[in-house]
């Protein structure tokens, strides 16, 4: 479709308001920034709505933009319309004090992992999900390892020294 | 027989489903050597029937999102090869496309073509390794020992173009490193030649195997809104009956070019992603055919100087060669801010690759969508209520790679 991104986010609009944060092209895809409150009602609804029928989770992923206060974690969400072969992608963005959203696990049983590998890596907490633990790292970790602050070797190796690689 | 039944469903109405009801509990895993990597999963047994399963994943879990965030672009397609190492091939075009289409690069149409053979060989070695472990799996190991021969020479052509046979990192940003040398032609001419035999043999030993049959069909099925629901795609996908191909739907690297068909199964079960395999390996075989046959004439890289390493002669002798050879070997090229989405037909299903860039040295954030961690959460759901040797069977007929499901 010619105007996938303005047919959308015009159904968007009328239906959940200012819940649409933003709305823009980026490269192939059509993407959303949404409020996390909305978050489930508008998967759901897109998911659902014989017009929209956005029935493949595609991926999901988190992000963690550490300048962006009050912003810092995020979730990506990447939706498919197979018959029409519509993408899109959907952000959300919530303070990492408080990292909860809601999980998509009554839509998507494909969300369950990958619910729990980003809480593994970033932390996130999926309100409703059924079985939030850590799935590849190892359950006594006690730190969520892609959140940028921690670097990606042991800080406390002395055995190293790479400085005048740049690192 | 009505015994069992009778305890299955009084287990299945227990309250607690775990340890209560007289199951006995079973480690399948994580070296067990029907398991064909490193996957654990504890089984509650009633009997011979699976009642609950918990799959484990993250054995040989590398952190390569998090690796990903500190390699200069170049760097990291040494790590997509780890994914699939089935099929390492199409993980490297799949990483660079996705930085081709962050940077605007058209690749040059002869490239695209060395690409479609290499990516369309490697699904071959990769469906074939599959099918053959689901032979043996099902207790033929004769299958298995006679296609390790055309994978091999499969291999002996990716070694031929880049040095390495398993973790390939063919091609470059932009291109491929080089073109394709005369011996590499041969051995590809000889492999299109003998792969018909091949097949044709394989199919002979297993598709109209009355005890093969009798083992696969009906074993392990999952119907289509399950599978969709559970984001299966790929071979898994299409055996349940939908004809979703990311080479026909979102066609990269010039496959709109080529004719094939998407062969479909009906039921889901393991012989239906058998037979999904089977016929696929003839389209990619025809795939190839098509592409030596009209492979145009051209340069095999674009002209993307920033992200592409120059010849070994120019570095030494071009003073702008030297700067982006180092340049690109320092990570210290510009890079545009951005996020971006690409996805490859992966031997499993759709690889797909999200990555943001902050213009900086490094990916800021690379999300691998590997097709096997997706579908992998089903299996407790096809497995349970059948029994330990379909599980088996059907863990091989879904194509788990170890590398890809723990990233």
């Amino acid at each position: 479709m010619e105007n996938l991104l303005q047919y959308i986010e015009e159904k968007l609009k009328a239906k959940f308001g200012d819940a649409i944060i933003s709305a823009e092209q980026s490269y192939d895809f059509p993407v959303y920034v949404i409020k996390r409150e909305k978050l489930f009602e508008i998967i759901q609804y897109l998911k659902e709505d014989p017009e929209m029928g956005f029935e493949f989770l595609t991926t999901l992923c988190g992000l963690h933009f550490p300048d962006n206060k009050g912003q810092e974690l995020g979730m990506m969400y990447q939706l498919h319309n197979m018959p029409k072969n519509w993408r899109i992608r959907l952000k959300t963005f919530f303070p990492i004090a408080d990292p909860e959203v809601q999980t998509l696990t009554p839509l998507f049983s494909s969300a369950n992992w990958q619910e729990r590998q980003e809480f593994d890596f970033f932390g996130i907490i999926f309100k409703g999900h059924p079985d939030l633990k850590r799935i590849l790292n190892m359950d006594e970790m006690n730190y969520h390892p892609m959140r940028k602050e921690y670097p990606l070797e042991d800080g406390t190796r002395t055995d190293k020294n790479d400085s005048m690689f740049g690192r | 027989m009505s015994e069992v039944k009778d305890i299955k469903e009084k287990n299945t109405k227990s309250p607690h489903p775990l340890g209560e009801g007289g199951y006995s509990t079973l480690n399948l895993g994580p070296t067990h050597p029907a398991t064909h990597g490193i996957f654990q999963n504890i089984l509650k047994m009633d009997g011979e029937i699976i009642m609950h399963a918990e799959p484990m994943a993250g054995y040989i879990h590398r952190a390569f999102e998090k690796i990903a965030e500190h390699k200069p672009y170049y760097q990291i397609t040494t790590l997509t090869d780890r994914l699939n190492y089935c099929s390492s091939p199409i993980n490297n075009m799949g990483w660079h496309m996705t930085m081709e289409k962050l940077i605007g690069c058209e690749v040059p149409k002869r490239a695209q073509y060395l690409r479609v053979i290499i990516m369309e060989l490697s699904r071959i070695a990769d469906h074939l390794v599959c099918n053959s472990v689901i032979g043996v799996d099902s207790g033929a190991m004769t299958v298995f020992l006679y296609v390790f021969q055309t994978r091999e020479h499969i291999y002996e052509i990716f070694e031929e173009i880049c040095g390495a046979r398993l973790t390939t990192n063919i091609g470059r940003i932009g291109g491929m490193e080089r073109d394709f040398n005369d011996t590499t032609w041969k051995k590809i001419k000889a492999v299109v030649e003998e792969l018909p035999r091949i097949l044709e043999e394989f199919e002979k030993l297993l598709v109209r195997n009355r005890i093969f049959m009798d083992r696969a069909i009906g074993c392990g099925p999952i119907s289509a809104e399950r599978a969709l629901n559970y984001g299966f795609t790929g071979p898994n996908l299409r055996a349940t009956g939908v004809d979703y191909d990311v080479r026909v739907m979102n066609p990269y690297s010039s496959y709109q070019d080529f004719k094939f068909i998407v062969p479909v199964g009906q039921n889901g079960d393991v012989y239906d992603r058998f037979m999904v395999r089977e016929q696929e390996m003839w389209e990619s075989l025809s795939i190839i055919k098509q592409a030596i046959a009209t492979i145009p004439d051209g340069p095999f890289h674009a002209h993307v100087p920033e992200f592409y390493l120059p010849p070994k002669e120019e570095v030494y002798n071009n003073m702008e060669a030297l700067i982006y050879h180092f340049k690109i070997v320092m990570g210290e090229n510009e890079v545009p801010k951005g996020e971006v989405y690409h996805a490859v037909e992966g031997g499993n299903g759709e690889l797909g690759f999200y990555l943001v860039s902050d213009g900086g040295r490094c990916a800021y954030r690379l999300h691998f969508r590997r097709p096997c961690f997706i579908y992998y959460q089903a299996y407790p759901e096809i497995i349970k209520g059948g029994f330990l040797s379909d599980a088996i069977l059907t863990m091989s007929a879904m194509n788990v790679i170890a590398g890809e499901l723990d990233a």
